[in-house]
């Protein structure tokens, strides 16, 4: 009896230890590919907005990402809680990839509206989707204003303002 | 017989989806578009039926043109580095040698005449966009002196060999102040940094266009860039039709170097294979017949 | 230890260490396969020359490729097509090889199912087949992003980029699977790793699980007929080799493949040497650029009609956005050939053109794959969005109507004997 109950517990006890063993080493594996701390501290980006044109779409890069800054000519409207007023200008701040699969959506300046390649999607100059497969409207990357430049990556208050909005 | 069958089935299935996938699907995402024009017919400010003085041209040319241009094959060298140029000029101006062989001539005459429309780069350099482009219009020079110049340029036109070696000269005269062939070792005289500020545009690498265009691709586009691409900072470079077969060729043997060597391997290796097929039916026949 | 005799001839000495003799029986000898076949059958003999020569090809490869986001693209169009000896007629037996062998994998699964040679104790072949074309797809995948082109950049770009549809870890996830916010050079190099050496590792067992599932099962036949294998072997053995349903693997069977392969081989280097840009887009001759889309984005044409089911669903249902329904279809698509043994309710081992309605239902089926190919790779505007839906909705309705059509054919079967 005692036998067979020792036996019992010491195959019990090695086979939660080779389980833990394996368990770590898979985390250990899947920390492996997790993206490097220097990817992750990568940067921020700034951008000088004073002197852009209306209705010329500028694209900056934030973290491998093209962001599209556009600047609003005197008959275009403020959209509510997605407009960035620098200055005395408002401006559309957005991630310029598509929400569908992630193209870069071309600005028609003269149409003014943004329109993906790829699968036919469309938008309108503040990132709000209209037409075709994206299921939103452009992402707003975290932004801070300065001045005349913006942040990138940086979360100001007007940034959190938006976000709380929404 | 009924092996032939499914054999029919399998290929027309095959046969139907690759034709959709393949020529059709590539002709509806590349719509066909009109041949190269080489008259370039679009262009009539100068009469080009006019007959040139070559005398009368070279004394034009030394007045108007040596200022900028060199003219090397004429005895007179660039009269700055190419560095230095580019940073005065935006681009380098092109040393004229080549100009009377790899130029159309009424593509040329018009082109003194008017540089900007004649590349049909109008948005790039109008008064509106602040730009001028750096060499001016002649439009105030009589016609028959713009020809003169064109007979001039032609007279002393370097020749060059119909090989590699002329090829790679031609494509340096026609392409080689915006871009890089990387493949060939070759960097555009204008530096990198100053024909983006002046085009707003990096010039591509060549080194595998012939690849990814394609030379019917490439023989639209270098004749007129605007209709395949519409904005594009390109311009219409104006070669007639024999240089711009020379860039082209150029262009196939530095990106596609094995071409010959591919296509007299793959006679012989198809024809390998026939005999091998051959050659197992017949082993394949003997030993069924065993069984059957 | 038993005692070792001298051995009279190099065989025997072999035989004693490895007993050689008796492998080669069981491997090819007397390995039985049944005589009433068609050329489809040579098609598993045809893929494992394909992978062989992509092995062979793929170390050549290797050797000058640099799995470099600033050197990958020149070592490719450069130093392999241009500078290697015959390195480009490597890469090309590479690309069209990779193209071509999902090509006669769909010829191999279709002939199964056409054939019913997934059910009564087949499952296993088919399960393993169909975790091979699974282990493919990924080879294939990773594979094209290797020549850092801007398909290869793209394709990779949007396919990882599925994965961001998964409810609540899929942002992170795709981060996790590209190792950067956005495809970079860590993607580039642990696709390389899982191309060279993972998949293909896992490839090599799969291949050897799937020869091996068919030896209790044995090969199904053209008429789909059931009889004793160990009589029909016997009978051969015994010299009525006409009378035998069965042929040894070698050399009867063999022979006919070898027939094949070099008939395929003729179309196949027809390919290699004249024919490739269908395996080698033209738009991977320009190099990765992150900022700048190609106007148009498709994958390698053996995923267009999972691709097409996938973004066949563009509008809204029920308060659940297309690109959900879309995700939703394409796992449905990329699980629901592996349970084809179960959706299939007919116990009927029979050619399909024997079945009354099931016939129908392959042809259908074979129609709206080749549909959806097709619209995978057009544009997806205008009307074409609207039969790219049809074809992924009569896909999805396919596969849940089969359980219901071959329950109804059995039944009919029945009444009508």
């Amino acid at each position: 009896m005692m036998d067979e109950s020792r036996r019992g517990f010491i195959g019990k006890a090695f086979g939660a230890v080779a389980a833990a063993g394996g368990v770590a080493s898979l985390i250990a594996m899947k920390k492996t590919w997790d993206p490097l701390p220097s990817v992750m501290s990568a940067g921020y980006t700034t951008v000088d907005v004073s002197g852009l044109e209306a209705n010329k779409l500028q694209i900056s890069v934030w973290r491998g990402k093209p962001v599209f800054i556009l600047k609003y000519t005197e008959d275009m409207k403020p959209t509510d809680g997605r407009s960035v007023k620098v200055g005395d200008h408002y401006y559309a701040v957005m991630i310029g990839l598509c929400t569908h699969l992630g193209c870069i959506p071309g600005y028609e300046e003269d149409k003014k509206m943004f329109k993906c390649a790829c699968h036919g999607g469309e938008y309108s100059p503040d990132g709000v989707n209209t037409f075709g497969p994206p299921p939103r409207p452009l992402d707003i990357p975290p932004f801070k204003i300065d001045g005349q430049t913006l942040v990138l990556g940086e979360e100001g208050p007007e940034y959190k303002k938006m976000t709380a909005k929404a | 017989m009924k092996e032939f069958k499914i054999l029919a089935v399998i290929m027309a299935l095959v046969g139907i989806t690759y034709y959709g996938i393949e020529p059709y699907a590539h002709s509806v995402m590349h719509p066909e578009v009109a041949a190269a024009d080489f008259s370039f017919n679009d262009l009539h400010n100068v009469d080009t039926k006019l007959v040139g003085n070559v005398e009368n041209g070279k004394t034009l040319v030394e007045a108007n043109c040596i200022a900028c241009h060199a003219i090397d094959a004429a005895g007179h060298p660039a009269v700055m580095s190419n560095a230095d140029a580019a940073a005065s000029y935006g681009v380098v101006p092109p040393d004229l040698s080549h100009a009377g062989r790899i130029y159309d001539a009424n593509y040329l005459a018009n082109f003194i005449f008017d540089p900007v429309s004649a590349m049909h780069l109008q948005h790039k350099f109008s008064p509106d966009s602040g730009k001028t482009f750096p060499m001016p219009s002649y439009n105030w020079m009589a016609p028959q002196d713009i020809v003169d110049i064109v007979a001039y340029l032609k007279s002393v036109a370097v020749k060059v060999t119909d090989d590699k070696e002329g090829h790679k000269a031609t494509f340096e005269a026609a392409c080689g102040r915006c871009h890089n062939m990387k493949y060939a070792g070759f960097e555009a005289t204008t530096p990198v940094d100053v024909i983006k500020a002046h085009m707003g545009a990096t010039p591509p690498d060549l080194s595998q266009y012939i690849k990814s265009r394609g030379e019917h691709y490439l023989h639209s586009f270098i004749n007129d860039p605007q209709i395949l691409l519409h904005g594009t900072s390109m311009p219409r470079v104006g070669l007639n039709e024999k240089a711009q077969e020379d860039v082209i060729a150029y262009m196939e043997e530095i990106g596609d170097s094995k071409k010959a060597e591919r296509n007299s391997l793959g006679i012989w290796v198809m024809g390998y294979m026939v005999i091998f097929a051959f050659l197992a039916y017949l082993w394949k026949r003997k030993i069924w017949e065993e069984v059957h | 230890m038993a005692e070792f005799k001298k051995a009279g001839s190099m065989l025997e000495w072999f035989d004693q260490r490895l007993g050689v003799i008796n492998f080669t029986k069981v491997m090819m000898t007397e390995y039985w396969i049944p005589k009433n076949i068609n050329f489809l059958w040579a098609m598993g003999v045809l893929l494992t020359m394909l992978f062989t020569m992509l092995l062979v090809s793929g170390i050549f490869l290797l050797m000058y490729y640099k799995p470099d986001v600033n050197m990958a693209f020149d070592s490719v169009n450069y130093t392999i097509m241009q500078e290697v000896a015959y390195g480009w007629l490597f890469r090309h037996i590479h690309a069209v090889g990779a193209s071509v062998v999902f090509l006669i994998i769909y010829i191999h699964m279709f002939t199964g199912i056409y054939y019913g040679s997934y059910k009564k104790g087949r499952e296993m072949i088919w399960i393993s087949g169909m975790l091979l074309f699974m282990l493919f797809s990924a080879e294939g995948f990773s594979g094209y992003m290797l020549p850092w082109g801007q398909m290869s950049y793209w394709a990779a770009y949007v396919i990882t980029e599925i994965f961001g549809g998964i409810p609540f870890i899929g942002d992170e996830l795709v981060v996790w699977i590209r190792g950067n916010f956005y495809v970079a050079d860590a993607t580039l190099t642990r696709f390389f790793m899982l191309h060279v050496l993972l998949i293909p590792l896992a490839i090599l067992g799969a291949i050897v699980f799937h020869f091996y599932s068919l030896r209790f099962p044995h090969v199904n036949n053209e008429k789909g007929e059931f009889f004793d294998f160990e009589a029909e072997e016997k009978k051969y053995l015994a010299g009525d080799k006409k009378g035998s349903k069965v042929i040894p693997f070698w050399p009867v069977f063999l022979s006919k493949d070898v027939f094949v392969m070099g008939v395929f081989l003729i179309f196949f280097f027809y390919l290699v040497f004249f024919h490739y840009s269908f395996a080698m887009d033209p738009i991977n001759f320009d190099k990765a650029d992150g900022l700048k889309t190609p106007a148009h984005i498709y994958p390698e044409w053996y995923f267009l009609w999972s691709y097409e089911v996938l973004r066949g669903w563009f509008f809204e249902i029920a308060g659940i956005s297309g690109k959900s329904l879309g995700l939703m279809a394409f796992g449905f698509a990329n699980v629901i050939f592996l349970l084809i043994p179960w959706l299939d309710r007919s116990p009927l081992v029979k050619p399909a053109n024997q079945r009354p309605m099931f016939k129908y239902w392959f042809w259908l089926m074979i129609a709206d794959l080749m549909v959806l190919t097709e619209f995978g790779k057009l544009p997806p505007t205008g009307p074409n969005a609207w039969v790219g839906f049809g074809a992924s909705l009569t896909f999805l309705v396919l596969f849940l109507s089969l359980p219901i059509i071959t329950k109804m054919e059995s039944k009919k079967k029945a009444g009508g004997k």
